[in-house]
């Protein structure tokens, strides 16, 4: 008999044990045997997954990047339809005179964690040679901008007068001016990044069992009461085929700032998951 | 804001959010627009303040849409989300059996599938808890609600020292009455499906209304500074019977038809030989709420009789088994009855104390008769009336 698929999920937050226990008992009632792990960050997760430790991993889009280079045969299963086509931006306060990213010159611009694609190495590609001071704010390091302390902390440094300019996701400063951490309207975005996709269901390996978990993904229907909650959770509405195409500005953004060589190593001085 | 079927270039509907961005409500508009549309259709938006471009994404990738510019291309995740949805019920007339998994829907609501069923409420029998009654009794008592503090004038009385020591015995003994009133109804009041809006919320006024009882007849007792009287043994082994019955019928038969059916009688004749105005008072407002108890109880195990043939032995049987358990209790203790008799001899005399004598007799007497009568009406032949109303506790609950 196959041993069971084996997952990899990074615990952010605690309903990331409700989300895989429910997925876990969905997949047993369509008879695949599938279990998962938690991994504290993801470092460990990619490197588990590239030494076959584990047979799938639930990926940042960092994750990724660092699973492709450590492992080149790797592939993107699965990924959210919520993955596809993200951006972040680079917000200034609506008083501000600054107009483009050059206008930033000599200021203070605040980011989320060191390790946070959306909220930190992708916007600040928007400010790439332009002299500015960044403040990160560190909230999660290991877990990849999955939590979003760190955006919200920026922001709050924005709407306080702290800092110039704040980098974060396109959702998040909608989350962040509905919820009221920015004040409706009185910010002002002046630059965005080009889409982006972020996590993916990556695979390495080829267990028996990858391509009927693979196609169970695809099939998890938002009609189905039971998978529904669990999607809801996810922040999804439908699983959608991995696509590798949308992460050459990460990559990019990998080499700008060191933060992993060529192979995987992590290179980025400080980070400590 | 305009909607707008169709843009000049034909490309298909328009949404104009003005100034209203999606960090302001401006999504609202959005979904109401999408809503008439079928799932690929296409929305395109126009005005939604400087943030729409970056917003608009955004929004649509968490909503199960896309966007191409400002064009929203409307996903069917809203529909699948209502997919096997049901109606609970509709709202005017109950379901013979509401499903747990319509949970605590309102009536008629519309139940997305994918949440946990209602545990608990087991009792979800339309014959077992309904009455047609209910919402009319309900609005009563919504309606007759009052409020200790206004309405009653609490002047303390000038009594004789034996008359007030029997007014303060009788509330005793009125107090932890109702609180049994209290605690009974509410061990079944969250059993009951909440489909059954109305018994729900007759029996949520029923508490409230018990919760009143407890606090007037205890404010009366202390109304001169004398201190509470006795709480008799065989009274509260009767009580306990009632707060053991585990089943919702049987418990609503002893407590309402038969408990606060004999205590009409009692709180009326309080009323009548009240021997200072608070007490009257407060039995006139109490004897109306216990009148809709009665009434609310028997009503539903009235329509439950009717469906239920082999209810009525298990109702004959609880009170015989109740009468066997409290066989060697003392029942009404010897200081509430006497106590009864001062308070409606209204002063302590030989001739004042034969005439409470015989008004307390009258009082079971009456107590008999309401009891034989109500449960005529529930369709119990004229002797076994007799019978079971004889049995029926000596301590009245």
């Amino acid at each position: 008999m196959n041993r069971p698929l084996l997952m990899g999920a990074v615990a952010y937050d605690p309903k990331v044990v409700t989300i895989w226990d429910g997925f876990r008992r969905w997949f047993a009632d369509q008879g695949l045997e599938f279990d998962f792990v938690l991994y504290s960050h993801y470092e460990r997760q990619v490197e588990d997954l590239v030494a076959g430790r584990i047979d799938a991993a639930w990926n940042s889009p960092l994750a990724w990047v660092r699973t492709r280079r450590m492992a080149p045969g790797a592939r993107a299963a699965a990924m959210r339809d919520t993955d596809r086509d993200l951006t972040s931006v680079l917000v200034v306060r609506g008083t501000s005179t600054v107009r483009q990213p050059s206008d930033l010159a000599g200021g203070t611009v605040a980011s989320g964690a060191v390790d946070s694609p959306q909220g930190t190495l992708l916007p600040l590609g928007l400010l790439e040679g332009i002299d500015v001071t960044v403040r990160r704010f560190e909230v999660g390091v290991g877990l990849h901008g999955d939590h979003v302390g760190g955006e919200r902390d920026a922001a709050r440094a924005l709407a306080a007068g702290d800092v110039d300019a704040a980098c974060m996701l396109d959702g998040n400063h909608l989350l962040f001016s509905q919820e009221g951490t920015l004040p409706a309207g009185a910010t002002r975005v002046v630059a965005q990044t080009p889409p982006f996709d972020h996590c993916n269901m990556s695979v390495v390996g080829d267990h028996p069992l990858l391509d009927r978990f693979v196609a169970l993904l695809l099939a998890m229907d938002y009609a189905d009461p039971t998978a529904r909650p669990l999607m809801d959770l996810e922040g999804l509405t439908r699983w959608l085929p991995g696509r590798e195409t949308g992460y050459a500005a990460l990559e990019a953004a990998v080499d700008r700032v060191g933060f992993y060589d060529a192979k995987g190593a992590v290179t980025a001085g400080g980070y400590e998951p | 804001m305009a909607t707008s079927p169709e843009t000049p270039d034909g490309v298909g509907p328009e949404v104009d959010l003005g100034s209203l961005g999606l960090d302001g409500g401006g999504h609202l508009l959005l979904d109401h627009a999408l809503a008439g549309m079928a799932p690929g259709s296409r929305l395109r938006v126009v005005g939604g303040g400087p943030h729409l471009g970056v917003h608009l994404g955004a929004w649509a990738r968490r909503r199960g849409h896309r966007v191409e510019g400002h064009v929203v291309v409307r996903g069917d995740a809203d529909d699948r989300r209502q997919e096997g949805a049901e109606r609970a019920g509709t709202p005017d007339r109950v379901a013979d059996r509401p499903p747990a998994t319509w949970s605590l829907a309102a009536r008629g609501a519309l139940v997305e599938l994918g949440a946990p069923p209602l545990v608990g409420a087991d009792l979800d029998r339309r014959e077992e808890v309904w009455t047609e009654l209910a919402p009319k009794l309900y609005a009563q008592a919504a309606a007759g609600q009052w409020d200790p503090a206004t309405a009653v004038d609490w002047t303390p009385p000038q009594l004789p020292d034996e008359v007030e020591e029997a007014v303060v015995q009788v509330m005793t003994y009125l107090v932890e009455n109702e609180q049994a009133a209290l605690v009974v109804p509410a061990r079944f009041v969250g059993r009951v499906h909440p489909h059954f809006r109305e018994v729900v919320q007759f029996l949520a006024v029923q508490l409230a209304d018990e919760a009143r009882h407890v606090e007037v007849f205890t404010r009366r007792a202390r109304l001169c500074g004398r201190q509470l009287g006795v709480s008799g043994a065989g009274g509260r082994a009767s009580l306990q019977t009632l707060l053991d019955e585990p089943e919702w019928p049987v418990a609503a038969f002893l407590l309402s038809v038969l408990g606060e059916g004999t205590f009409l009688s009692l709180l009326s004749f309080l009323e009548r030989h009240a021997p200072d105005p608070v007490t009257a008072r407060i039995a006139h407002l109490s004897l109306q709420d216990e009148a809709r108890h009665v009434a609310f109880a028997m009503g539903h195990l009235g329509e439950h009789l009717d469906a239920d043939s082999e209810l009525r032995q298990r109702l004959a049987a609880a009170v015989r088994r109740r009468h066997d358990v409290l066989a060697r209790t003392a029942g009404l203790s010897d200081a509430v009855h006497d106590a009864l008799v001062v308070l409606a001899a209204g002063e302590w005399s030989r001739d004042a104390i034969g005439r409470g004598w015989a008004r307390v007799a009258e009082l079971q007497r009456e107590m008999d008769e309401g009891r034989r009568r109500r449960l005529v009406r529930l369709g119990f032949a004229g002797a076994e009336a007799a019978e079971l109303s004889a049995l029926h506790t000596r301590n009245f609950m």
